[in-house]
C-alpha cells in the first residue's frame, strides 16, 4: 500500500492520522522522490541488541539490564508486548511464570519493568524500528542496520554491538484452497489483533479453522466480542488444544469436529460461504461429505512457522525441525547460536508457549550478560531458570517442544 | 482414545466425583483432565484442600478439607472449576463467566450442560468478580448439578 505518496508501507502497522491519505499500489512502486531517499544516518553502540518486544524479547532485556548490560531493544510496532497485548485470556504456568494472570496484564507489567529501566538508561528502547540486516563489523562485534519510521520518513542507524537476542516471534501458516484470497478469510492473530488491540470486530459469524490452543482460544474470544462462531473444523482424530479451552467453547454451543477440513471458501466478492469436508483416517477428504456453511469470516488456525530470515543472514546454521515449526538457528541450552554471542529465544527458537519464550528469553539475557563480563548471582539465576523451562515441558503438552530442543542438542553435538 | 478428546465434552465417568455428604456442605469439583503445567488452584485454596505431585500432576481436591468457598473458581486460567452445594432438593452452583452482560442477583437465566444445551431456567442467587472473571452462583434442581457448567443471559 501506499501511504501520503510513500509506497510498499505495512498499512496494518502504520498509525492511523488525521488527513492520512492510503492508496493501493497494483504495481511495483516507481522510485520515489529524492527526499524520501536521503536516510538521515546515525550511529548507535550498545552491549546487547534485543530483536522483538515481545515476552521473549522483553524478558531478555530486563534481566540484561539488571545485570548492569546496556541494551537496545528494537521492535516494528508502535508499542512493546508483541502477542501479549491480544491475549485476554488468563496463562497457565506457576506464580513464576504469572499463571492466572492475563497476557494483556502481563504485557503491561513488563512494559512497566522496562519504562523503570529506561530510566535508569539501561534500556534504549526503539519502536517503529525494524532491524534490516547484518552488516560486516570489527573483530567480536556485531554491526546491523536499523530503520526507524518517524511519521513515514525513517532514519538509518547503524548499530554495533556485542551481543545480540533474536526474539522475532512467528508467522502465522496459510493453507491453500480455492478462494483463500478472498476478503474474510484471515489469520487468527490477525483477528486477535483486529478485535482486542483495534476493537474491531472482524465479521458476523466466523468458521474457525484449528483445534489447537490457538484456535480455540480465539474463537471463545470471538464469542465475548460478539460474533457468532459456526463451528470449529479440525483435520486432525483429536482436539490440539487443552481440553479446558474446548470444554469453554463446547458449553457456549459451539461444536467441535475433528477429522474434518475446510474445502473451499465461495462468494463474488468477499467470502460468503464455505464448504466443510470429513477426512478419512489417511487425512483424505470423503467424497459427498461436503457441507455448505454460511459464514462471512474465515479464520485460520493452522499453526505457525519460526521468523528466523534474519538468522540466516547473519548465518547461523539452521535446521529444518518440524516439531519446531519449521527452520530453526541451533542452539545449545544458554541459548546460543553456533555464531559467539548471537542467542535466540521464543518462538522463533522453535514454536511454544508465551509461558516457554518468558523464561527462554530471561535465560538468553542473563546468558548473554555472564559472555559480557556481568554477573550478579547470574550464574545460580540461569540454573534456576533452566529448571523452570524443564519443569514446564515436563508434561505430555511439553513433547513437541522437548522432542524439537533435543533433536536441536543432539545436531549441534554432532557438529562439535 | 477417550470421547472428550474428540468432542472437549466430558462425561461425569472422566471426574472423580464427591459424596453425597461432602456436596451437602458444598465442594470444588475440579474438571480438568489433562496434565497441563499449571497450579494457580493449589496456591488459591486458603485450605489447602488441593494438592498436585508436581506442576503437570492433576489437581486433587481432599473433599473432606475443602468447604466450597470457591475461591479456585476465578483463578482457574482454564475456567474448569465449580462449586456445587445440596440444599435439599436443590443446588447452589458456582460458574466462572466471562461474557457480557453480567447477570444480577435474582435474575432468572438459561442453564446449559457441557454442550451449551439448555437445561433449565434458574434464578442467580449470587455474582462476585475475581479480577476479570465472574463467578455466577445459581440455584438449580438438585439432578441437573452435575450437568449445569454454563449460564446464558438473554439481552
Amino acid at each position: 500500500m501506499r501511504v501520503n505518496g510513500v509506497p510498499n508501507i505495512r498499512t496494518c502497522i502504520a498509525p492511523l492520522k488525521e488527513n492520512i491519505k492510503v492508496e493501493t499500489q497494483e504495481k511495483l512502486p516507481s522510485l520515489p522522490s529524492a527526499d524520501f531517499n536521503e536516510y538521515p544516518k546515525e550511529t548507535f553502540e550498545v552491549d546487547l541488541l534485543v530483536v522483538g518486544a515481545g515476552p521473549a524479547g522483553m524478558c531478555s532485556s530486563i534481566e540484561a539490564a539488571r545485570q548492569g548490560v546496556r541494551v537496545l531493544l528494537v521492535d516494528e510496532n508502535m508499542d512493546v508486548g508483541g502477542q501479549l497485548i491480544k491475549q485476554t485470556h488468563k496463562f497457565f504456568g506457576s506464580k513464576h511464570e504469572k499463571a492466572g494472570t492475563r497476557g494483556i496484564e502481563i504485557a503491561e507489567e513488563l512494559k512497566k519493568e522496562i519504562e523503570e529501566l529506561q530510566k535508569q538508561k539501561k534500556i534504549t528502547l526503539m519502536l517503529n524500528s525494524t532491524v534490516i540486516g547484518y552488516y560486516e563489523g570489527e573483530k567480536n562485534k556485531h554491526r546491523f542496520g536499523v530503520v526507524k519510521r518517524e511519521s513515514y520518513n525513517s532514519i538509518l542507524y547503524e548499530v554495533t554491538c556485542s551481543a545480540v537476542v533474536f526474539a522475532c516471534g512467528a508467522m502465522e501458516n496459510m493453507l491453500l484452497f480455492p478462494g483463500n484470497d478472498l476478503p474474510g478469510v484471515y489469520g487468527a492473530g490477525a483477528v486477535q489483533t483486529l478485535m482486542n488491540v483495534y476493537g474491531v470486530k472482524p465479521g458476523n459469524r466466523v468458521l474457525m479453522v484449528g483445534a489447537g490452543n490457538v484456535g480455540l482460544i480465539v474463537s471463545y474470544q470471538l464469542l465475548q466480542a460478539g460474533v457468532q462462531v459456526d463451528r470449529v473444523v479440525e483435520a486432525a482424530p483429536v482436539i490440539g488444544g487443552y481440553h479446558v479451552h474446548a470444554a469453554k467453547l463446547r458449553r457456549c454451543g459451539v461444536p467441535i469436529y475433528t477429522s474434518h477440513s475446510i474445502k473451499e471458501v465461495y462468494g463474488k466478492d468477499c467470502v460468503e460461504g464455505a464448504v466443510v469436508v470429513k477426512l478419512d483416517k489417511n487425512w483424505n477428504p470423503i467424497e459427498g461429505t461436503e457441507e455448505k456453511i454460511k459464514c462471512d469470516t474465515v479464520c485460520l488456525a493452522v499453526g505457525l512457522t519460526p521468523s528466523t530470515r534474519l538468522l540466516s543472514q547473519v548465518g547461523v546454521e539452521m535446521e529444518f525441525i518440524p516439531e519446531a515449526g519449521g527452520y530453526v538457528a541451533l542452539h545449545d541450552r544458554f541459548m546460543e547460536t553456533t555464531i559467539n554471542g548471537i542467542y535466540v529465544a521464543g518462538d522463533s527458537s522453535g514454536i511454544e508457549e508465551a509461558s516457554t519464550a518468558m523464561i527462554e528469553g530471561k535465560i538468553a539475557g542473563i546468558a548473554a550478560s555472564l559472555k559480557l563480563g556481568y554477573n550478579k548471582n547470574a550464574e545460580k539465576r540461569l540454573e534456576q531458570f533452566i529448571e523452570q523451562l524443564n519443569q514446564l515441558r515436563s508434561g505430555p503438552f511439553g513433547e513437541k517442544p522437548r522432542i524439537a530442543k533435543n533433536k536441536i542438542t543432539k545436531i549441534l553435538e554432532g557438529k562439535t | 482414545m477417550k470421547e472428550y478428546e474428540k468432542t472437549g465434552v466430558l462425561s461425569l465417568k472422566d471426574l472423580r466425583l464427591p459424596n453425597k455428604k461432602q456436596l451437602e456442605k458444598g465442594v470444588a469439583i475440579i474438571e480438568c483432565i489433562q496434565n497441563i503445567p499449571c497450579n494457580p488452584c493449589v496456591d488459591a485454596c486458603p485450605f489447602n484442600a488441593i494438592s498436585m505431585k508436581d506442576i503437570n500432576a492433576l489437581p486433587i481436591v481432599d473433599y473432606d478439607k475443602c468447604i466450597g468457598c470457591g475461591q479456585c473458581i476465578g483463578v482457574c486460567p482454564g475456567l474448569a472449576i465449580f462449586v456445587v452445594r445440596y440444599i435439599d432438593d436443590k443446588a447452589l452452583i458456582s460458574i466462572p463467566y466471562e461474557f457480557l452482560p453480567i447477570p444480577r442477583v435474582n435474575d432468572k437465566v438459561e442453564a446449559l450442560n457441557r454442550k451449551g444445551e439448555f437445561v433449565d431456567m434458574v434464578v442467580v442467587k449470587k455474582v462476585v468478580k475475581k479480577g476479570k472473571t465472574w463467578v455466577i452462583t445459581v440455584l438449580a434442581n438438585i439432578e441437573d448439578a452435575m450437568n449445569i457448567r454454563n449460564i446464558r443471559v438473554k439481552l
